[in-house]
């Protein structure tokens, strides 16, 4: 790299910005952000994205910009965040469980520690759907299904070692029944296979419920309460088995970025997930919102990472 | 009630909306590599400002116009714009050869006006009973039609089966590099990083078929194609007649434009190669489809436009987008506040006629503004000097194959693909069938391995495959068009033998 008069002028603009910027935080963000989304357009990373975008832009007077960058179920993206500047104006999506089984199963370009996720700020929680019309009118009558039947329950969900596939690895080990477990590509194709019948049940999310209305019933929720847009659904906590969870959403930061950007990122995002209008999209669109902020990042994911290798463990995806 | 709301949707700054969106929707789908799915991507947050029916015909609109854009590339450089215009290729590029590119635009734009209208009016009449059709396909049926899409390369490659199917083998294989979609299986990576993600379809649609375009234009001195001296304007009247000659091939190719677009996960590309394998079956004496037959071009594009409206039908009323620009909608609508599913029709049917009327309108503005984009962009391609068009469109292709995943790796492998498809297509391998094992491979696989473990757990693997009136259906007009071409020169010949 030759370096330019500009460069150099750049480079000292920089600094005396980054001079300015720690004595006062309004200098971030003064240009617009880029949000890189490792997934195509469409999906659930996607859309809670579009709806954090004009909070963003209302809060922070900057644009945020979308963009994509799927391949390998986010691996693609994961392993290039390291590589772009770690000035705070790219940030990208990240998600669990993907970001600890796809490391711990292969060489991915990436590892989980490697990343930085700098705050978690929805999980669209496992549940259990059947058709409105379907024979299991409880979580009881599905087990009680499995347990005659070993083997010829299916479910469909999205992907596997995800957490549809975990969440069905755990569910049989807790229940005592051993189920088939279908993977389609992403949630939308699972739901079509639930809706014709070619399934039995769905490992999908409170999000499928608030889609598909009363075409589906949910039997339970992998929530520490009940979902506010579901009252009458019962927590699998109620029923006896000891399962939160889902598929959690977050931001992450290139490495390279200090932490006063870190943390100044983390509030913006929390920020956003304290503005009340912005929560009620969220629920409405059946997301739970939770908020992990930077600083208690590490204790989270500690926990989070035990468990899920645990159960990728228990299923075989890992050794 | 729909005159209602037509109304409604013809307010002046909706017209204004549908205009925009169909000439900004055509121009990006007609550079190779800007898709239908990344026009409605980019301009999304555009729409958050603007009220919910608005918002929709506009994005409606943009993807109209997109999936039509991707002809003209198609016709003119033998590249599809977008995976949907594969088919357009086939007898487009050799009409344009010929020095009739100008009706092939033409005809093109009249036919993805009429498979646009057709869909859409599938949309405003059948939408509930037609999105039982998207569950009807389950993993096997998906499994079987890709089956059937693959047949198509014996068609394809008369005369050169073995040829065709090294070229769909290679095609499986390139698609099966990656991490797998459904069993997250890395494969045939030889531990490269940049292969994870696996080919790129467009990626490789851009590097098969423009790459071989651009090494022959470098490498011969003819002009790229034929010049007629005396201007003929749009030849609209000569590309009716051509239309009225082939309706029932039309309104075939939109009807199963739109069923395709209904199934999830199928999208233009497959609803183009059916249409268009359909066709040929059933062409006249006379017709040379692969040779510069209007009749390719309409069955493509009229089923390619017809799978708007078509997938919007499972969209709309089951919560479950039908093709990917359709994903990116959804999500516009959740933004906008709207719950898209079974309850959307009840709780909002005013925003959902309002939009089904947009759409209907922006089909009825292709019509004038494809003519028109249509005309300048054939001006253009056959006046430009080649030492302009060849760096022009190897930029087109680098930046194409670049703005998919914003990824040099994908640049990388179209330039690989490109080289090794015009290696392969001195010795005979055309693109298509690699094309077709690409987009194809995974459909199959997946169906395949779900058709499996389903039919496994319950104990009736056989009754899975073919057991399923749907499957049989589909297994059979497989063997049709796998075994058509063989009986038809068998007959040929035996009527020759008795003709003596």
């Amino acid at each position: 790299m030759h370096f330019t008069r500009r460069t150099i002028l750049g480079g000292l603009a920089g600094l005396a910005l980054a001079a300015a910027g720690a004595g006062s935080a309004l200098a971030f963000p003064d240009k617009a952000v880029e949000y890189i989304i490792p997934f195509g357009p469409g999906g659930e990373s996607d859309i809670s994205a579009r709806l954090q975008q004009p909070y963003f832009q209302e809060k922070f007077g900057q644009d945020l910009v979308i963009s994509y960058k799927p391949g390998g179920g986010g691996a693609v993206g994961w392993s290039q965040l390291n590589s772009y500047a770690g000035d705070g104006y790219t940030v990208m999506g990240v998600n669990l469980p993907h970001i600890v089984i796809q490391p711990a199963t292969k060489d991915v370009g990436y590892t989980t520690d490697g990343l930085t996720p700098i705050y978690w700020f929805h999980y669209t929680p496992d549940a259990i759907v059947v058709p409105a019309d379907s024979q299991f009118k409880t979580l009881q009558d599905l087990i009680d299904y499995a347990k005659e039947n070993p083997g010829k329950l299916t479910l469909s969900g999205s992907g596997k070692g995800t957490a549809n596939h975990l969440a069905s690895i755990r569910f049989d080990e807790l229940a005592g029944i051993k189920s088939t477990y279908v993977a389609f590509k992403g949630t939308g194709a699972a739901v079509t296979a639930l809706l014709g019948n070619q399934v039995m049940a769905e490992w999908g999310y409170t999000t499928v419920g608030a889609k598909q209305g009363d075409k589906v019933r949910m039997l339970a929720v992998a929530m520490d309460e009940r979902h506010p847009l579901f009252p009458d659904v019962p927590t699998f906590q109620e029923l006896g088995f000891d399962m939160v969870g889902g598929a959690y959403r977050g931001v992450a930061v290139p490495e390279s970025t200090p932490e006063e950007l870190r943390e100044q990122w983390s509030d913006m995002i929390g920020e956003i997930n304290a503005d009340e209008k912005f929560q009620k999209q969220m629920i409405d669109g059946g997301f739970a919102l939770i908020d992990v902020p930077y600083g208690e990042m590490d204790a989270f994911m500690m926990e989070r990472k035990a468990q899920y290798l645990e159960a990728a463990k228990a299923a075989g995806i890992i050794k | 009630m729909f005159a209602e709301h037509f109304a409604q949707a013809l307010t002046p700054l909706n017209i204004v909306f549908a205009l925009f969106g169909v000439a900004a929707g055509t121009i990006i789908g007609s550079i190779p590599g800007l898709t239908a799915t990344m026009a409605v991507a980019v301009l999304v947050p555009l729409t958050f400002t603007l009220d919910p029916a608005s918002a929709l015909i506009l994005l409606g609109a943009i993807y109209t116009g997109a999936i039509y854009g991707g002809a003209y590339s198609a016709i003119l450089l033998n590249t599809p714009g977008t995976p949907s215009a594969i088919a357009t290729t086939f007898d487009g590029y050799p009409m344009a050869k010929r020095g009739d590119g100008d009706l092939a635009v033409t005809i093109s734009c009249l036919a993805s006006v009429v498979g646009g209208l057709v869909g859409a009016a599938f949309l405003l009449t059948l939408s509930p009973p037609l999105s039982e059709v998207a569950l009807a396909f389950g993993p096997v049926e998906y499994f079987w039609l890709a089956i059937f899409g693959l047949s198509l390369i014996s068609a394809l490659s008369a005369g050169a089966l073995a040829k065709g199917l090294m070229g769909a083998a290679l095609g499986l294989l390139l698609s099966c590099i990656g991490v797998a979609e459904i069993s997250a299986d890395v494969r045939l990576t030889f531990g490269s990083q940049t292969m994870i993600g696996g080919i790129e379809v467009v990626s490789a649609l851009i590097g098969l078929y423009c790459i071989p375009v651009l090494i022959d234009l470098v490498a011969t001195p003819d002009r790229h194609l034929k010049v007629e001296t005396e201007a003929r304007g749009f030849r609209l009247a000569e590309a009716l007649r051509l239309v009225w000659r082939e309706k029932v091939n039309l309104i075939r190719s939109s009807v199963i434009g739109t069923v395709v677009g209904i199934l999830p996960g199928a999208g233009g590309s497959v609803a183009g190669l059916v249409s268009y394998s359909e066709a040929r079956r059933t062409a006249k004496p006379g017709q040379e489809y692969g040779k510069g037959e209007p009749g390719g071009i309409m069955a493509t594009e009229s089923a390619n436009n017809a799978t708007v409206g078509g997938g919007f039908i499972p969209t709309l009323v089951l919560g479950i987008p039908g093709t990917p620009p359709d994903a990116v909608i959804l999500g516009a609508l959740l933004v906008q506040g709207i719950r898209t599913g079974p309850q959307l029709f009840e709780a909002q049917g005013s925003i959902v006629y309002t939009f089904i009327a947009g759409l209907f309108l922006a089909t009825a503005l292709m019509l004038p503004v494809g003519l028109l984009i249509g005309r300048y962009a054939y001006k253009t391609i056959v006046t430009l000097p080649k030492a302009l068009l060849v760096p022009s469109v190897a930029f087109m292709t680098i930046i194409g194959s670049y703005a998919i995943r914003n990824s040099v790796s994908d640049v990388m492998i179209m330039i690989v693909l490109g080289t090794l498809g015009w290696v392969l297509s001195r010795a005979g391998i055309a693109a298509s069938p690699i094309v077709l094992g690409i987009i194809l491979g995974p459909i199959a696989e997946q169906g395949f391995v779900q058709a499996w473990t389903i039919g496994s757990a319950t104990g009736d693997l056989w009754g899975m495959f073919f057991g399923r009136p749907i499957s049989l259906g589909i297994i059979a007009f497989t063997l049709v068009s796998l075994f058509y071409p063989l009986m038809k020169g068998r007959f040929a010949r035996w009527r020759m033998r008795h003709a003596d």
